[in-house]
């Protein structure tokens, strides 16, 4: 009896999220007919900053992976002192308010990036890196020790233990990282905002795009967004796909 | 889809006070005047004039609301979603510099390297800059806009970009001056007329009280000391 009270409670709460979560997000497409989906498509303001943000998160997604890679292995296989101290540091911008993140970027770096798509590139990088990290540190900790002890004693390097090794066995927690670091880049808004501005086809990403049509063409706003939820399940899938979410979840 | 806008509107405004509590949405550029002279029962939201206006388009609504044009409270009570406007204070378009700064007239925006920090045509700044642009002579006007660096989503994105010194220049309103910059007045030709209009929304008997007091009361002293001219 008691059991099947709690099965029952925890399958509403189940359904009350997923209803909470996707009703929104149905309704962006409910609202905006195909035909304005197309027209929105057609306008130079919504390609520039579609074509804007995809380039600006392939730039910071690179960065993130390049320098990310080595240094979420250095995390999760060295033990050295203050490691959980640089752990936290590298965590910190996943709970900043973007508005900090603007602030931040502001004080540290200055105005001299201000107005340049290298500025958003640095906001992206910055609010979406934690995201890859954490995934990336996770994953290298679960790949069984004695594999890498093996390679070493095998005779092979360091830095090849790492390339063949490390990084084939952890590779679907790299690309589930990838993923969410992506999707956190594309969605970003208030430190792009801050930091870089807003202007068509220099800073203005598709969020700010979104956000400058809220007011004066509704129906172009639900468009662009569809386009970006389209962008943005297109990226999750990827990421299914590659099993990177099954290697996270059994984690 | 709009059940779920009002199911969610009637849970949160269920979270608020009493019966007398009244809503106000308001511009941005209103914050520290109506925040002074409101009491305790008056829940302000304020916010760009252009989102708010989208937002009642959307459903949502508040008691009054003010705006910092004519133009959006205009266009919503032909609609008949607000009742009639008023006007309740004006302002003045200005180019805000850095205090050290040697730009003394519109015209030294046309100079090469200028980094100018407007707002987006949608907003109400914006639509004011680009007005008062249009009046100058061709070849200074396009030279202005390709000065131009970020089109913000509202004033204080413009007052940022400057007091960061990462603009050189911006057109705001008067009242949005703060004390790192200094005012460049324009000509009196080009200078736009910039009104400021609220409407009731919901009527009832406070909210009428409350647009009412924006022209004679304590709010009207208040925007009267914040720089706002009397309509």
């Amino acid at each position: 009896m008691r059991r099947a009270w709690f099965g029952i409670a925890t399958a509403v709460a189940l359904t009350a999220a997923l209803a909470f979560l996707t009703l929104p997000i149905v309704a962006i497409f409910v609202d905006s007919p195909p035909a304005d989906l197309i027209a929105a498509l057609g306008e130079q303001g919504a390609l520039d900053a579609l074509w804007l943000s995809l380039k600006t998160t392939a730039a910071a997604l690179a960065i993130i992976v390049v320098v990310g890679t080595p240094a979420a292995y250095l995390l999760a296989t060295r033990r050295f002192r203050a490691r959980a101290l640089v752990i936290t540091l590298v965590e910190l911008p996943l709970v900043l308010p973007p508005a900090v993140a603007g602030i931040a970027l502001l004080a540290a770096i200055g105005p001299s990036l201000t107005f340049t798509t290298g500025a958003v590139v640095v906001a992206l990088t910055f609010v979406a890196s934690p995201f890859y990290l954490r995934q990336a540190q996770a994953a290298f900790a679960s790949v069984d020790h004695s594999w890498l002890e093996a390679s070493r004693t095998l005779g092979a390097s360091e830095a090849r233990t790492f390339a063949r090794v490390a990084i084939p066995t952890a590779a679907p927690g790299l690309v589930a990282g990838g993923a969410l670091a992506l999707g956190r880049a594309l969605g970003e808004f208030g430190a792009t905002l801050m930091f870089a501005g807003s202007l068509q086809g220099v800073t203005q990403t598709a969020p700010l795009a979104i956000y400058q049509r809220f007011s004066t063409d509704f129906d172009a706003a639900l468009a662009l967004s569809a386009v970006l939820v389209a962008v943005s399940g297109a990226i999750l899938l990827t990421a299914k796909l590659f099993g990177g979410w099954d290697a996270a979840d059994s984690r | 889809m709009r059940w779920l806008a009002a199911v969610l509107i009637l849970a949160f405004a269920g979270c608020g006070g009493g019966d007398d509590q009244l809503v106000v949405s308001a511009a941005a550029s209103l914050t520290n005047p109506l925040t002074a002279c409101s009491g305790d029962n008056i829940k302000l939201a304020f916010g760009g004039s252009d989102d708010l206006a989208a937002q009642i388009r959307q459903g949502v609504k508040p008691d009054v609301y003010a705006a910092a044009n004519v133009k959006l409270p205009d266009q919503l009570a032909s609609e008949g979603r607000v009742e009639k406007p008023v006007v309740f204070a004006t302002n003045e378009l200005i180019i805000a510099v850095p205090n050290d700064s040697e730009i003394g007239a519109i015209e030294d925006l046309a100079n090469p390297g200028v980094k100018l920090a407007v707002g987006a045509e949608s907003v109400p700044v914006g639509a004011y800059t680009h007005d008062v642009l249009s009046r100058l002579p061709v070849g200074q006007e396009e030279k202005i806009l390709a000065n131009v660096r970020s089109e913000e989503p509202d004033v204080k994105g413009v007052v940022g970009k400057l007091t960061q010194n990462a603009a050189d220049a911006g057109f705001v309103y008067r009242t949005d001056l703060v004390d790192d910059l200094k005012a460049v007045t324009l000509p009196q030709d080009l200078q736009p007329v910039v009104e400021y209009g609220a409407a009731v929304v919901k009527p009832s008997d406070n909210a009428q009280g409350y647009l009412d007091g924006l022209t004679d009361g304590p709010c009207a002293e208040a925007l009267h000391k914040a720089g706002f001219g009397k309509p």
